[in-house]
């Protein structure tokens, strides 16, 4: 680590890990996870040996999964100490995806039952 | 290291700097050592931008997942995808990400031979996921499935559409860092951008997890 331009002790940014940790070991290691998470995901949703009500929960439990594998082992996104600024930006995103993709659904979820209801009402008049 | 007073009261160095005799040295961000390296503001800047960027792609989620019903009377998700070809879709990908984890580790060894080849790599299998999908659009099309036909097909255009628009520009982006890095080495500027390319690339990956689990896995269960 001679090198002036990437001596910054006390900050990482993502991608660059903390001393050394990118290495082809890491990137290895974390190709194998993400394709046993990928196959475990397209087995799920393709066998008859799981209880199908569980399958769209297994499946989005196995996809949060792969992006953890991901931001750790591709992007070096860690809870270490000189991480914190990298993480805490990544948690407001998260916030902002959370509330967009299931206030979304809950909101036009409603909407379309509501709209359904009126429409059999309607249905039931003279 | 710091001295044994700072390490038993901040193990893990939070308030890095505050050691009276580590002022010069470990005070990153925090005044007297002066601001960060112009690497980990550019890092940590193109950082806040991919979190904004998939902020945009959870918006195109949220309209798949809400008119993913919303067939009118046209092809519905079942009808539609095959799943061998998102596999093989994703594996390209995976080995794409991969290659320029690859290609960051020649980079940091300063191996123009490495680096070059690595991201060489890297963008023919970007290339192989981009023909794949472009044959599969085309497919689609031929069948009909536009995305004038229905809500669900308009959602699903335009949510796979923005990513492999993002994998294209991508991979000129990708062209462009292989020329730069060989015409001008391994300056400090060619390895930030090297830096964030590589940010930009995985981060593609990852929205592409939840385009194959959420698009195509759930949506070709009846």
């Amino acid at each position: 680590m001679s090198d002036p331009y990437k001596k910054d002790s006390g900050d990482t940014v993502p991608g660059e890990g903390e001393d050394g940790a990118a290495s082809l070991r890491g990137y290895t290691l974390g190709l194998a996870l993400a394709l046993l998470l990928t196959g475990a995901s397209f087995w799920v949703a393709s066998t008859n040996l799981v209880w199908a009500p569980s399958v769209p929960v297994a499946i989005v439990v196995l996809a949060v999964a792969q992006m953890g594998v991901h931001l750790v082992f591709f992007l070096h996104v860690t809870t270490g100490p000189d991480n914190t600024n990298n993480v805490l930006a990544l948690a407001f995103g998260t916030l902002v995806v959370l509330l967009v993709i299931v206030g979304s659904i809950w909101i036009m979820g409603h909407l379309s039952h509501g709209m359904a209801m009126d429409h059999a009402a309607m249905g039931n008049m003279p | 290291m710091s001295s044994a007073a700072g390490t038993s009261s901040d193990p893990h160095r939070l308030g890095h700097g505050r050691n009276e005799d580590d002022n010069q040295r470990d005070t990153t961000g925090h005044g007297q050592g002066g601001p960060a390296s112009k690497r980990i503001v550019v890092g940590y800047g193109f950082w806040i931008y991919l979190l904004s960027d998939i902020v945009l792609f959870s918006a195109f989620f949220a309209a798949y997942a809400v008119l993913a019903h919303a067939t009118a009377g046209g092809p519905s998700g079942p009808q539609i995808f095959t799943r061998t070809r998102v596999a093989v879709e994703t594996v390209c990908l995976l080995l794409s990400s991969y290659c320029c984890g690859l290609a960051s580790l020649g980079a940091e060894r300063r191996s123009q031979l490495t680096t070059q080849l690595s991201l060489a790599a890297t963008g023919l299998l970007g290339a192989a996921f981009l023909a794949i999908e472009l044959s599969e659009f085309a497919e689609l099309m031929a069948r009909g499935a536009t995305p004038t036909r229905s809500a669900f097909l308009s959602s699903f255009f335009a949510l796979v559409g923005l990513h492999g628009l993002h994998v294209t520009i991508g991979l000129l982006w990708l062209g462009t860092m292989m020329a730069q890095t060989w015409v001008k080495g391994f300056r400090p500027a060619i390895m930030r951008r090297l830096l964030c390319f590589s940010l930009f690339w995985h981060a593609l990956d990852i929205v592409w997890v939840g385009v194959f689990s959420i698009v195509y896995l759930l949506g070709s269960r009846a």
